[in-house]
């Protein structure tokens, strides 16, 4: 991953406007947290796969980022963004503190995120 | 009879921290060892110092870290259950325990190895233990393994009393370490501190890595059915 270059990462956002595709969004404290650090309220959220309609996506801030997505009938959003990277069908947007802990992500894909669990093999 | 260890444990690294020395005692002794990995830790927070990983690459990563540390303690066989980190309790105990029970029957272990349930700290922790546990309620009483299980929740002493099985584990140091140097994206930053630590013979370092832990539980004793 790279650092955000905003002009760039709004030029690969423009590419979704107008388009139904998948996202993965997500946010974390780490499941140590609470562990390390009692009375720590640990929040996260997780959706992978969700189908969002994009109206309309915009980059904000001076770094780290946040990313605001209008959809036809609501908005996704997104804070502490910092870093990104393109594929040929991907936009991976990650928020990495210091010591490269994931924070945030927010991905868009015109397929499927995949099921990276490959190898499973406790059915063979 | 050539004991044979089944370790269940939900994530690449669980197998290290904590227990590296247990197996690698176990297979020291002549003993077999299958590890039946939950999750390739798809949602761990380490995306690599510097940044190496993405979330879409994450798992792949550490698929590869998952054999190497494998190799470094001597694993004979590595199993993958398929299932997606952060996601075990959510699942259903009883398909869970069922896919569990068919790798049982096909291992044939003498000793099984996983998370104390409710004191494991993390949430796929304590339900990938349960559904070991309410696997293994599901065989017969007489010939089941020997259950132990790795607990290390805060003051979790106060309500499972004092582990019944203490290692000095000092003997496996270099394959501790190097286990868990094999899990690179997620113990870089640690282990350079602890290293430091380790050199400068640091006693709480020391106690960390020179003594393992486990509680021998009866399967009967947990009500987990659904």
């Amino acid at each position: 991953m790279k650092q955000i270059d905003t002009k760039e990462l709004q030029n690969q956002l423009q590419a979704f406007v107008n388009d139904t595709v998948y996202v993965h969004l997500e946010t974390t404290n780490g499941a140590y947290a609470a562990h390390h650090n009692e009375g720590f309220l640990s929040a996260g959220v997780f959706l992978r796969n969700g189908r969002i309609q994009v109206e309309r996506a915009t980059i904000k801030g001076d770094g780290p980022y946040r990313i605001g997505i209008k959809l036809p009938e609501g908005w996704l959003y997104a804070e502490g963004l910092t870093h990104f990277e393109k594929t040929p069908t991907q936009l991976l947007i990650a928020g990495l503190n210091a010591e490269g802990r994931l924070a945030v992500a927010l991905q868009l894909s015109r397929q499927p995120f995949g099921d990276q669990n490959k190898g499973v093999d406790a059915n063979d | 009879m050539t004991e044979k260890l089944l370790v269940v444990f939900p994530h690449p690294d669980d197998e290290s921290f904590g227990c590296a020395g247990i197996i690698a005692k176990h297979i020291k002794e002549g003993g077999e060892v299958t590890y039946a990995c939950g999750t390739l830790g798809e949602m761990g927070r380490n995306m690599g110092s510097p940044i190496f990983a993405t979330r879409e690459s994450l798992p792949l990563v550490r698929e590869v870290e998952l054999k190497e540390a494998c190799e470094a303690l001597g694993i004979q066989k590595l199993r993958k259950l398929g299932l997606h980190d952060k996601t075990i309790e959510f699942e259903s105990i009883e398909t869970l325990s069922d896919m569990l029970l068919k790798v049982i029957k096909e291992e044939q272990p003498t000793k099984i190895l996983t998370h104390y349930p409710n004191y494991a700290v993390h949430p796929d922790h304590n339900a990938l233990g349960a559904a070991t546990i309410r696997a293994v309620q599901k065989l017969p009483k007489v010939g089941r393994p020997t259950v132990i299980a790795h607990a290390f929740s805060r003051n979790h002493e106060d309500h499972i009393g004092e582990a019944d099985v203490v290692l000095n584990v000092t003997e496996f140091m270099d394959t501790k370490l190097a286990a868990l140097k094999a899990h690179r994206s997620q113990t870089e930053n640690m282990l350079k501190g602890v290293e430091l630590q380790l050199s400068n013979n640091d006693p709480e370092a020391l106690s960390f890595f020179a003594t393992e832990r486990f509680w021998v539980v009866d399967a009967e004793q947990f009500d987990l059915s659904e």
